[in-house]
This record gives C-alpha cells, sequence and structure tokens, in this order.
C-alpha cells in the first residue's frame, strides 16, 4: 500500500484508452464501474477532442455482483460491435473488473465477433502504470493484426537498404505519437517534414491517426522510428526480433539529437551522408542552421543564461533529451535529472551520470519537490506537476513532458521535435527566465517616479505592477489586494461596516478590487454613507443588471 | 400530486456518472481539519485529480492509500500496511482531527472492512483524532452521493440536544421541551451559508446549525426539536438518520432560484411558526430585487429547449428553476436515481408532462439529444465538447458543485451560468 496525493501517471487501461482513442476503427470495451467513465474527460477536455473516446464501459454496480456480470460483458461487446462496427477490438478491465475476475477477453474469444480481430488485455492494474498499459497495448495489438505474417523462424533479416534494390525511396514508420503524448501532433508532421527532406518515405505513422488495416503495412517499411520509446520500446523491439526490422533509436529532440537522429537513420537506411550532416574541422554540421537555436544561443543577448541552474523532470525521453539541450545547446547547468517511468530508469541514470548527476527516479511528487527545492534551481523545466512546484518555490518553470495539462495542447504548430522544435524549446524555456529577469528589474526600479504610476510590461496583468504592491514574489501572480482607488476627495465620507468589510472578504481575490470600486460608486452615486452587507448586494444586483 | 408528470423512462446500460470519490473535491474545502484518505487503486487517485482539474494544492487533504499486489495477496497484511500509512499520514499533518476512510470499489470487492478499520484507527489514535468511514465506491455511489456518504458517518457523533433551555427560537410555541434548532444539511459555499442565516436571523430564527460544520469537530447537534432543511438533493441517507434521531423533515424545493429559495426559507419558518407577515416583509424585496438581477438572462433563457444528463442528483431542482424562474422548456430531465420523497416539492412544480429519466444508457440518451437537438445540454465533462462539436450547447454539470449558486441572491449568477454558453455562441462568428 502507497500513499499518493498526486500521481504522474494513471491506471493501464488509461494507456489503452489512449492507443484506442489515437486510432480511428478501434473499439475498447473495458469492464469497469461507473466511476472509471472520467477518463472520457482527459481526451474531451484536456486534448478538446470533438468525439468521444472510443469506449464501452460496463459500469457493472455493487448489485450486479451478485448476479452475472460476465453475462453484462458480453452484452456490452455485443452492443458496441454492432454500434461501432469497429475494425479491431479491444477487450480489458480496469482495477476493480480484474478482481472479479470475469475474464473479459475470454468472454470475448468466445463469441461470434463476425470476424474482427480482437485483442484481450491483460493490464496488471496493481503493478503497471499508464505508459506501461499503452506499450503493451500497442504491442499486442499490431502483434495481433500482424501474426498472418509471421515470417517462419530462420528466415533471415529483411534488409533495411533493400529500397535501392526495389527502386524505390526508403520508407520508414514513425512509432509511438498518441493521445495525450506531449506535442505528438506536430512532432510527427514535423518529422515526417524532416524525412521528406532527407528523400526518405513514411510508410505507417501510428497508433496517432492510424487504422487497423494501416498497421498491417508495418513490415512494408524498410526500418521503424521509435520516436516515443514509453509507448512504442516494446513494439519495435519486437518488431526488430520477429521481422527483423532495424529501429531508429535517436530521439530528434534538440539541435544535437536531430541531426544524430539524421545520421543514424542514413546509416540505418544505407543512404549516403549529405554533406550538411558531416561535421565539419570545428565538429558543427551544416544542418544545424536549419534552427535559430544555435544562433540565437550564440548571440550575446543569451549571455545571461550561462550557467543557469536547472532542474529537469519528466517521462524518460523527454528528460533526457531535455538535459543535453539545456547543458550543451544553452549553456545551463544542469542540476538535478530524474523521470517518473521506471521502465526506462537505466537510460535516465546513465544519462544523470553523464552530468556527474544522480538521477531521481520516483513518482512521488513530493520528493521530486523536495530534491527541487534542495538543488537549489533557477529555472524548473517538467511536468504540470513540477510547475505547480517550481511555483511554490517561486522558480520559473516551463512544460516539456507528459502528463499535460489543456495548455501543454496548444492552438498554434508548435513541435519539441527537429530543428523547429529546437526553435520552440529555445523561445519556451528562455522567456520565463527573461520574466523573471524582468520582475527582478522592475522590483529594483520601483522606488524610480517613471514607476510610480504602475509599470505595465508586457506581460501584462501577471507581472505585478510597481504601483499595486512589490510583494509577490517572482510566481508573477500578485495576490495583494491594492488599496481602494476610491474617489480621493470624498473617499472620508464613505465607510464600511464591519458586517459589510466582513461581506467583501469572502469574494474572490481577484475580483474583490472590483467589486469594491462599484459598491463605493454605487453608494456614492445614492448618497449613501455606510456600506453595509445589504449595500453590497444592492449594488451587486445593480451591476449584474 | 404528481400525477400530470408521465412515467419516468427507466433505462440501464452505460452510466457516464464519476462514483462518489469526487465529492471529495468540495467537502475537504469545506472542512479544513479533516483529511479524506481513499483506499482504492491507482484509479481513483487519478479520478479525484482529473475531477479535482487542476493540482493546485502542494498537499491536498485527499489522498489515496494505493492498494499494491501484495495487500491483495492477504487482508492482514493490508490492514496493517493501512495503520503504516495512517500512523505517517498523521504524522505529517498534525492539524488534522478528522480522518475519513472513504471505501472504493476495489475495498469493497475484496472486502476490506474499514468500519472496522476506523475503529480500530480512532483507538490507536484517541484523543488526537477522529476516524470514521464511508463508501465512495463506483459500484454503489454516484457523484455527490459521495457526500451523503460522509455526512451519515458524522451523524452518529452528533450530540443530543441540551433540553429545556428555553433559550429557543422566536416564535415556537413550546416550552419545557427539547429546544428548537434549525439544522441545514448538505455543503454550501461558506459566503452563501453566511447569508442564509443571516436571513433566517432577520426572521427570527436565531438557532440555525449546518452540516457538515466548518470545523469536523464543532458538529451540530440533533433530536426532538431538531427541524432538517435540506440544501442539497442528494442526501436521502443522511436524511434518514437524522429522522431516526428525532429530526423533523421539513417539506421544502431546494434553494434554488429565486421562488425556489424562497419557498426553501418559507417552509422553514412555517416549521417554527413564523408570521407569513414577516416573511414577506423580509424576503420579498429580496425576491423583486433578485427578479430585476435575474431579468436579462431570463431573457436569454426564456423558451430555450433545455436536456440535462443524469450526472450530480442536481437535475430536478435545476431543471424546476429553469422552468420556473427563466422560462426554459424541457426535454428531458435525467437523473441518476430519483428519490420520490425528497422530490417531492421538486416535482410537483415541474411543468406537466415533463420527461424524467432515471438510471443511463448514455448512447440511447445521446441518441435522444441528437433527434431532438435541444438548445442547451447539462452534462458531464467528459460529453461537454462532442455536443458542442455538433452544434449543441452544454453546461458542465461539476461546476455547479462548485459555485455559488443557492439562495435568493445568488439566483442572477445561477442563471448567468446557463445563460453563458448561449450568449457565447451567439457572440462568436468567423465569417
Ligand atoms: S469507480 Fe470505483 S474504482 Fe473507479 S475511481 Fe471510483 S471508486 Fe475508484
Ligand atoms: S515592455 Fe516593459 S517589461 Fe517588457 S521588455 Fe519592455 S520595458 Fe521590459
Amino acid at each position: 500500500m502507497e500513499l499518493t496525493l498526486w500521481t504522474y501517471e494513471g491506471p493501464p487501461h488509461v494507456g489503452a484508452l489512449r492507443i484506442a482513442d489515437s486510432m480511428e476503427g478501434v473499439h475498447y470495451v473495458l469492464h469497469a464501474p461507473q466511476g472509471d467513465t472520467y477518463a472520457d474527460l482527459l481526451f474531451t477536455m484536456i486534448e478538446r477532442q470533438q468525439r468521444r473516446p472510443p469506449v464501452s464501459y460496463t459500469t457493472f454496480q455493487a448489485r450486479d455482483l451478485g448476479g452475472d456480470t460476465a453475462e453484462l460483458v458480453k452484452r456490452t461487446i455485443a452492443e458496441a460491435v454492432e454500434r461501432f462496427r469497429p475494425e479491431a477490438l479491444l477487450v480489458g478491465e480496469s482495477c476493480t473488473a480484474e478482481l472479479i475476475q470475469d475474464q473479459p477477453g475470454a468472454l470475448a474469444a468466445g463469441m461470434d465477433l463476425g470476424g474482427i480481430p480482437m485483442v484481450n488485455l491483460e493490464l496488471p492494474a496493481y503493478s503497471k502504470k499508464e505508459n506501461w498499459g499503452a506499450a503493451e497495448t500497442f504491442y499486442q495489438l499490431v502483434r495481433t493484426l500482424l501474426k498472418p505474417q509471421l515470417p517462419p523462424p530462420g528466415t533471415p533479416k529483411a534488409d533495411p537498404s533493400r529500397w535501392r534494390a526495389e527502386g524505390r525511396r526508403p520508407r520508414v514508420n514513425l512509432l509511438g505519437a498518441s493521445r495525450l503524448g506531449f506535442r505528438c501532433r506536430d512532432d510527427v508532421r514535423e518529422i515526417t517534414g524532416l524525412l521528406a527532406s532527407h528523400g526518405v518515405d513514411v510508410a505507417v505513422v501510428a497508433p496517432l491517426g492510424a487504422r487497423p488495416a494501416d498497421l498491417m503495412g508495418i513490415p512494408t517499411a524498410d526500418a521503424n522510428v521509435c520516436l516515443y520509446p514509453e509507448v512504442a520500446g516494446p513494439l519495435c523491439s519486437w518488431l526488430e526480433r520477429s521481422f527483423g526490422m532495424a529501429t531508429v533509436k535517436t530521439v530528434p529532440i534538440g539541435v544535437g539529437a536531430t541531426v544524430t537522429f539524421l545520421q543514424e537513420l542514413h546509416r540505418t537506411l544505407g543512404l549516403e551522408l549529405p554533406a550538411g550532416l558531416i561535421p565539419g574541422d570545428d565538429g558543427r554540421c551544416d544542418s544545424e542552421r536549419h534552427s535559430q537555436l544555435p544562433w540565437y544561443s550564440r548571440s550575446v543577448d543569451s549571455t545571461y543564461l550561462t550557467g543557469k541552474r536547472v532542474f529537469i523532470f519528466g517521462d524518460a525521453s523527454h528528460a533526457i533529451a531535455a538535459a543535453r539541450i539545456a547543458s550543451r545547446e544553452l549553456g545551463f547547468q544542469v542540476v538535478g535529472l530524474g523521470t517518473y517511468s521506471r521502465e526506462l530508469a537505466r537510460e535516465v541514470r546513465a544519462a544523470a551520470a553523464e552530468l556527474g548527476l544522480e538521477a531521481l527516479i520516483s513518482d512521488d511528487y513530493l520528493a521530486v519537490e523536495a530534491a527541487m527545492a534542495e538543488a537549489a534551481p533557477e529555472l524548473v523545466l517538467g511536468t504540470q506537476m513540477e510547475r505547480h512546484s517550481a511555483k511554490r518555490l517561486g522558480v520559473p518553470c516551463a512544460v516539456i513532458s507528459a502528463p499535460l495539462h489543456v495548455q501543454d495542447v496548444p492552438a498554434r504548430y508548435s513541435p519539441v521535435m527537429g530543428f523547429e522544435g529546437a526553435n520552440v524549446l529555445f523561445d519556451s524555456w528562455v522567456h520565463p527566465l527573461m520574466m523573471g529577469l524582468e520582475e527582478h528589474l522592475i522590483g529594483m526600479f520601483r522606488h524610480d517616479f517613471e514607476f510610480v504610476d504602475g509599470h505595465r510590461s508586457h506581460l501584462g496583468e501577471g507581472a505585478p505592477s510597481a504601483g499595486s504592491s512589490g510583494a509577490s514574489g517572482s510566481s508573477g501572480v500578485s495576490l495583494a489586494e491594492p488599496p481602494s482607488t476610491g474617489a480621493p476627495a470624498t473617499a472620508g465620507e464613505l465607510c464600511w461596516s464591519s458586517e459589510g468589510e466582513a461581506e467583501l472578504a469572502k469574494i474572490p481575490f481577484f475580483v474583490r478590487p472590483k467589486v469594491r470600486r462599484n459598491t463605493e460608486a454605487f453608494a456614492r452615486e445614492r448618497g449613501i454613507g455606510a456600506i453595509t452587507d445589504e449595500v453590497l448586494y444592492e449594488a451587486k444586483a445593480h451591476y449584474s443588471r | 400530486m404528481t400525477t400530470t408528470l408521465p412515467p419516468p423512462i427507466k433505462e440501464s446500460g452505460q452510466r457516464e456518472v464519476f462514483c462518489g470519490l469526487t465529492s471529495i473535491v468540495w467537502l475537504h474545502r469545506r472542512m479544513p481539519d479533516a483529511f479524506f484518505l481513499v483506499v482504492g487503486s491507482r484509479t481513483c487517485a487519478h479520478l479525484i485529480q482529473s475531477a479535482a482539474g487542476v493540482m493546485i494544492f502542494a498537499e491536498p487533504r485527499f489522498g489515496t492509500a494505493i492498494l499494491g499486489e501484495r495487500d491483495l495477496a492477504g487482508l492482514a497484511d493490508a490492514n496493517d500496511e493501512l495503520d503504516r500509512l495512517v500512523a505517517q499520514l498523521l504524522a505529517r499533518r498534525p492539524e488534522i482531527r478528522t480522518l475519513f476512510l472513504v471505501g472504493s470499489c476495489p475495498s469493497e470487492v475484496i472486502k476490506l472492512d474499514l468500519a472496522k478499520a476506523a475503529e480500530r484507527l480512532g483507538a490507536q489514535h484517541r484523543g488526537r483524532v477522529t476516524v470514521l468511514n464511508y463508501s465512495g465506491s463506483g459500484i454503489e455511489t454516484t457523484f455527490t452521493q459521495g457526500e451523503d456518504g460522509a455526512l451519515q458517518a458524522l451523524v452518529p457523533l452528533m450530540g443530543a440536544p441540551e433540553t429545556g433551555t428555553g433559550a429557543s427560537t422566536g416564535g415556537g410555541s413550546g416550552t419545557g421541551r427539547a429546544a428548537e434548532q434549525l439544522l441545514i444539511a448538505g455543503t454550501l459555499a461558506d459566503a452563501v451559508e453566511d447569508r442564509l442565516v443571516n436571513l433566517f436571523a432577520r426572521l427570527g430564527l436565531d438557532n440555525v446549525a449546518t452540516l457538515p460544520p466548518r470545523r469536523s469537530t464543532q458538529l451540530p447537534r440533533v433530536g426532538p426539536g431538531t427541524k432538517l432543511l435540506l440544501a442539497q438533493p442528494y442526501l436521502s441517507g443522511t436524511a434518514r438518520a437524522l429522522i431516526d434521531r428525532g429530526a423533523e423533515l421539513i417539506r421544502a424545493p431546494y434553494p434554488l432560484g429565486v421562488q425556489g429559495s424562497r419557498a426553501w426559507m418559507a417552509a422553514a419558518a412555517a416549521a417554527f411558526g413564523i408570521d407569513p407577515a414577516l416573511v414577506s416583509a423580509v424576503l420579498d424585496p429580496l425576491v423583486e430585487r433578485g427578479q430585476r438581477a435575474m431579468a436579462p438572462h431570463r431573457e436569454t433563457l426564456a423558451g430555450k429547449r433545455l436536456f440535462l444528463m443524469p450526472d450530480s442528483q442536481l437535475e430536478i431542482p435545476l431543471a424546476r428553476f429553469l422552468s420556473q424562474d427563466c422560462g426554459m422548456e424541457l426535454v428531458e430531465v435525467g437523473t441518476p436515481y430519483l428519490d420520490r420523497q425528497l422530490m417531492a416539492a421538486e416535482l410537483e412544480q415541474l411543468p406537466p408532462g415533463t420527461q424524467l429519466s432515471e438510471g443511463q444508457h448514455v448512447e440511447k440518451q445521446l441518441e435522444r439529444v441528437m433527434a431532438q437537438r435541444p438548445d442547451l445540454v447539462v452534462c458531464g465533462l467528459g460529453l461537454a465538447n462532442p455536443l458542442e462539436a455538433q452544434g449543441i450547447a452544454t453546461k458542465w454539470s461539476i461546476e455547479l458543485v462548485f459555485s455559488p449558486i443557492h439562495g435568493i441572491d445568488q439566483a442572477a449568477d445561477l442563471a448567468e451560468l446557463f445563460a453563458r454558453p448561449l450568449r457565447r455562441r451567439g457572440a462568436l462568428t468567423f465569417t
């Protein structure tokens, strides 16, 4: 038993849901109680999906437990198949159903599903978590669909440069992009474009946007690109073992990693390295000029970034990539590196060791917060959880990894992979540091007369202005309430009764000044001297008209 | 009395409703000296986190004791583990006075006896913290029913009233009997509660207590002479438990909207024999003002067609408010379950012919939504965007349990919550 206040990952069936929701034509029947339907909102609210995730929950209740919950499972499967006509069916259970052992997958196997491929998902809810569930589901689904194509044992490995003999362009699969993953939608577009500019086609993108039939085309590619190891790692190794397909493993986040990725890709496919990917005498590749990051980082304006202490925490791939970019490409000093992805802990440990650090492997956000405080960073790169911790510690933060929130799914194109991704990272990491710096300057100069009237920075309402209160830290939000700005000459005639003040105090701080102003204006207009709670309510009714 | 309503549609199938654990999200704010410890799975932890939306609390006053494989192997283990975890938690959070052990589906299916655990832990930490238990599991409870469970757990701790003090309420007739008091049950926003208590005082009702209290240790008393007024419609079990203790249930609609809130207060006043003339003198100006404030929203809402999906159990009172005060047309009023006794005063005010539905088969219900094309659907977060994408305006029901919406003075704010999505649709254009 383990005490958890906030959690980085959901249960494994949420991972399965992410695979189902990423794809078209897949439906998931989940044996689970009604409360588990909360998972739908992750997709419809955080990702703003326009359709409900393709899942049917059995929503069994206590009174069903005495009776036949197995019958309920079968009814739900039959109805889902009839209603949604999926091209592939996932059948599984959540934590509670695992305990009652109806074995929904076995039940489905005994039903006539009209020949739809069915995957029996057994995701141990009491030992595994969301990313593991996503990876396992993706692997099981592809394995089920590719079973008929399995080459007999002893078949020689597929040659990743066979495209040459076949007289066509090389092609690869992009694997692992999924819903609720960090910036997957834009990363896929960025990497597809990058590959195209190097003469490489994309055969299958999966799971994001794929249909079951597309997955059957996976072996037609010359190699797999494991874009998101958390989701595609196990599948890529299986494809390597069973189909002899090569895997490109470098995750192309950051300028250096993107160049390394391209080099690995060319080597794997037997493509000749273009000049831009061959390091010159100074060790630089011309290709790096496709991103602004190297120049922006070298420009004098960035001198102040030197040695900034940065604390990094996230899923393994994004944390490792962030550490490389921070230390090598931005000249930061990495003072902490960690992950909640236990499955990839080894890789994170290695990356940390390279920086002379010991990796923090933990899914206890309080332990992460403590490590963060201990490291005394000037910038935090983390998940939404670290964003909150950093805010409490008064340290600027940029989000680099899932778990995500609605603001991590921006409307604009903002990949983190490839050369454009590096530009995005430069902006989104350096910006919070600049905000911190500016606030510092504003604090320093706030006694100068130019500032007295309340300097408004381009940060808008978020930045504390000198006129209000200098008390707030670098969190960017001033919680202190500015003094009443009622007409100065007549302010003396107005007074707030204690009930009036008490009532006012109950109004949320961010609207309180406005309510105070309105109420005073209202009282003045009517010649009311003492503002009681009643007057406040009168004013409220007046202004809501 | 409700013969004008056709029989409700009764459905079973997929229910798109939160479980009772969700109510922790507002209960922990109401009682800052209490901690809610769910004994459950990672799913339970993830549900509360997702329903709460943002993780703004460094150390929230709720958490989940996540069962692991080792706990499932043997029950003795699970109890020891729970003891260890609770000791650890209490050491870290010395300010906690009441600890609620909250049962979940997994803890119930493995028959982990949390009542016994609460007793044991209560003895271990006696004098320092009171340990209670209730179920918020999805196999037993929906959404707001969690609060019903939590309040029921508090009832046995409520003392009996002191008798014959005479310092009872104004207008009361009894002398020498148990002191009369008005007991308001159901979580209200603190500011709203203060306002309502204040208004009752103007009616001459000074002896007003609330459940849950703001401090978990300051429980109101209950017994003969207690008149129970429900502020929330989902407290069936709590009401029963309080009635068993001698309280008398006041029959009233719920304090949503101008008319409902007035009737709610008037019913309480009548129960204490307060002169209706005084009630009118105090409340009618508020009613008039409330209606004035509500008028612009009524303009937006009148004649618009409303569909309520079953979710928070507030659906029937809301439907009554939106038709009675705001002139909306009711297409279908869903409710997770129908408690006819607690809804009696509401049901009789629904327009004749109102179609209720009880339980849910979400696919079929959504088919009805698409067929009827209402102007506004009240629904859970999972369904809102998909309906908006189909061109149907929605209002999330979860916002209603977090917002101060009760009482005459809040009626305009409540109406505005429903008018806003419609106004917004009208305000947007991309051509
Ligand atoms: S429905 Fe049950 S298992 Fe799911 S979150 Fe609620 S209590 Fe936990
Ligand atoms: S707008 Fe103000 S805060 Fe922003 S850079 Fe210019 S001086 Fe600084």
